[in-house]
């Protein structure tokens, strides 16, 4: 009823009047207190209710998109209610105004917030200027994790990207293009700590003795060809090769993807040309197909690499960091999560954030060539 | 002359030929490991123990076809002859396995006191395993479980409750990718085709948030969902991958929505619909594309993250990634769990997948550099 009210009614005499001012202005506190009471309601429950699991999660569900689009419809239609000059000024921020609040909650000021707390102690009490720095640039644990970050980038990015590359040129000429790509693409699908799983199983080693045989296949493989069965998890610096394969075996498919749908964009008249002028395939294919592909060769390429970068999960899963296979991401969550250093966190966090700001400012170049706005 | 386009076909069958199987080569080395895993998650524990998971296929092996007794007087220590055999083998030559003359393998069992020699013969053993789902039940339930080891003795465990996993798993991600698509939208549209101060410094901040690393906001986020009482709730969980998804949303849908056909609009405007009503009764519809692959992308994102789930949600409200994790930290060898419970895990992600890979295509080509 009162949200009917709300309504304007132009002809109603002294309840219409009612209606458009006093009415308006109660209803425009009535409703948002309302919304506000039925998504408290709605956190508390889920947070403490003991109701079956099935049931918190349809409510979850709900409530939460429920909510979402409650809050948008609401505060819009408050912006409504004002004169024609506000809401068309207000309303912009009505559409772009929770994004933007989420974007500098989660991501503008926790970098400000980060680069202070690197400054601090481990409990973020006391200044202690560049330490937190010094630690992660000369700590023995640190330059480790670098050097297998390095191996990472380079060799994780460069077999990915050849791999999809060389999958994408071959697939181009099949007539089963789409069933190789799907069986490619696949692990796309599939999480970092499933695949740990998958892998570790290949890897897995059980000893020497009588009567044992190996159940991991990259042992049973090498005792086939009368090699001896390896812990190939704990020998450094070899055990950093077999995450990147993980890796490799995760991100090929994205790689394959982009670059599929580039060289099927590459003018097959010109390829048709150049082949009858008398060049091979192999140079067709470096003369011509990569100079056209190569903006999605970066892309690919820088996509990966900061992957890589951040790359955390594949190494906590199979090896929590140890048997020298740490990296900079792993480190940071010890830091912070296990030895409970917000500072030295932080530094690290930051060391991550400056490796990426190349590939910022090649996106913001980008996008100011593009003219999009 | 006359051969010359018939040699020109027989080259390209050739090269047709040599890609498929180069293809073929590199699919089997990428599909191998998944099936390892999920024709493990279907064998009896003690099986899976004991040999390896392509045994279940066709192959030739020693099959035990008999049992030789040493007699006492035998000496040990020099060469020993087994009845039946011609030659003549050392002790460790028997305990290691010998092949013998006519194809049989002989080892000896245990030490020397037994005097004992197993006679076993290559054969070709067909499909010969118990398939079972056991290991489903298992991991899937919260009650005790219990398997055979390797030596056939039960062992009793606490079972991982993996439904209550996936149950959160869907209660984590299904709102943590409607979400950000929906705040993404209603930004891509103000961006797009609202008049506001700030418009380009703020979508230009958008680009340069692209690629920042989540690593940077994790510190400061949880002291403030320790404050906020956030902690192990969907609703922080459900906000910060909200905020670490929105970057990318935003600048794809914007993609999408700014080169929708202006005048669509503008008669709209003239009929006199609010933006709130075009957006939702026009653009939404029109979108669906550019949302569905981004719905897609934020699902199997959400879906497979361990790190953000790890953090905010730690052990309340275990997801997926995080249980499976701690079941390769605490029962690493306990392959019957690890395959069956890796395997569901994948299940959603793999249908979602396979059932809109198109869309997921074109998400990804649309351009995609995720921070």
């Amino acid at each position: 009823m009162e949200i009917n009210a709300g309504k304007p009614k132009p002809n109603g005499g002294l309840l219409g009047w009612f209606a458009t001012s006093l009415g308006r202005i109660l209803v425009s506190i009535f409703v948002p207190v309302v919304t506000f009471i039925v998504l408290w309601q709605g956190f508390l429950f889920l947070r403490n209710s003991k109701a079956p699991q099935l049931v918190l999660v349809i409510v979850a569900i709900i409530w939460g998109v429920g909510g979402v689009a409650l809050l948008f419809t609401v505060s819009n239609w408050i912006i409504e209610k004002l004169p024609g000059e506000w809401t068309r000024r207000l309303q912009p921020f009505v559409f772009v105004g929770p994004a933007l609040a989420i974007l500098a909650w989660f991501l503008v000021i926790p970098t400000i917030r980060t680069l202070y707390l690197s400054v601090m102690d481990a409990n973020s009490f006391h200044f202690v200027g560049i330490a937190n720095y010094i630690y992660a640039f000369t700590n023995r644990i640190m330059l480790e994790a670098f050097r297998n970050n390095l191996l990472w980038l380079v060799f994780g990015t460069s077999f990915s990207v050849g791999i999809g590359l060389l999958i994408a040129v071959l697939a181009d000429r099949s007539r089963f293009e789409n069933v190789y790509k799907a069986i490619i693409f696949m692990p796309m699908a599939i999480s970092f700590v499933g695949a740990g799983v998958i892998w570790k199983f290949i890897y897995t080693y059980k000893g020497t003795g009588s009567g044992i045989q190996e159940i991991g296949l990259l042992n049973a493989i090498v005792l086939a060809l009368g090699g001896t069965s390896q812990p190939w998890l704990q020998l450094p610096p070899w055990n950093n090769f077999f995450l990147i394969i993980i890796m490799v075996w995760l991100q090929t498919g994205f790689a394959m993807v982009i670059l599929s749908s580039a060289i099927k964009g590459v003018d097959a008249e010109m390829l048709e040309a150049a082949r009858i002028d008398g060049a091979n395939e192999i140079q067709v294919f470096f003369r011509i197909t990569i100079p056209t592909i190569q903006g999605s060769l970066i892309t690919v390429s820088t996509t990966i690499l900061i992957f890589s970068l951040k790359l955390f999960d594949i190494v906590r899963v199979m090896t929590g960091g140890n048997y020298g296979t740490n990296v900079i991401a792993n480190e940071f969550y010890l830091e912070r999560f296990t030895f409970g250093n917000a500072g030295r966190a932080s530094a690290i966090a930051m060391v991550l954030l400056v490796a990426v700001i190349p590939v910022m400012i090649y996106n913001l170049r980008q996008f100011r060539e593009s003219k999009a706005f | 002359m006359a051969t010359a386009p018939r040699s020109f076909k027989h080259q390209k069958l050739t090269s047709s030929v040599i890609v498929n199987v180069a293809l073929i080569l590199i699919c089997l080395i990428w599909i191998i490991p998944t099936i390892g895993v999920l024709v493990t998650s279907f064998r009896n524990s003690q099986e899976i123990f004991t040999t390896g998971w392509w045994t279940i296929f066709p192959h030739r092996a020693y099959v035990d076809s008999g049992v030789i007794h040493i007699d006492p007087n035998v000496n040990l220590d020099g060469p020993i002859s087994i009845p039946g055999y011609k030659g003549q083998y050392t002790f460790d030559q028997l305990r290691a396995g010998v092949k013998a003359s006519d194809g049989h393998m002989l080892t000896w069992y245990g030490n020397k006191r037994t005097r004992q020699v197993d006679v076993s013969t290559l054969k070709w053993v067909g499909f010969s395993a118990q398939l079972t789902i056991k290991n489903y039940t298992d991991v899937l339930s919260s009650q005790n479980v219990s398997y055979q080891d390797a030596n056939g003795n039960s062992i009793i465990r606490q079972g991982d409750n993996l439904i209550n996993a996936f149950l959160n798993s869907v209660a984590v991600a299904v709102p943590a990718t409607i979400i950000p698509i929906l705040i993404a939208a209603f930004a891509a549209y103000g961006f797009a085709w609202l008049k506001f101060p700030g418009r380009k410094f703020l979508f230009t901040l958008v680009v340069a948030l692209l690629v920042v690393p989540l690593q940077i906001a994790l510190v400061p986020i949880v002291q403030d969902y320790t404050k906020l009482d956030l902690n192990g709730t969907y609703l922080g969980i459900w906000l910060a991958h909200t905020g670490f998804g929105l970057p990318l949303a935003i600048y794809l849908l914007f993609n999408y929505i700014s080169g929708l056909p202006r005048d669509i609009l503008e008669s709209a405007f003239i009929d006199g619909a609010s933006n709130f009503t075009i957006f939702t009764q026009l653009i939404l519809p029109l979108s669906v594309p550019a949302l569905a692959s981004f719905a897609i992308f934020q699902f199997l994102w959400v879906w497979n993250d361990y790190l953000v789930a790890l953090i905010f949600l730690g052990s309340k409200n275990l997801v997926l990634t995080v249980t499976l994790a701690n079941m390769v930290g605490e029962k690493g060898q306990d392959w019957q769990l690890l395959t069956s419970g890796a395997f569901i895990s994948m299940l959603l992600p793999l249908a979602v997948f396979f059932a809109l890979q198109r869309y997921f295509v074109r998400g990804l080509t649309a351009g995609s550099v995720k921070g």
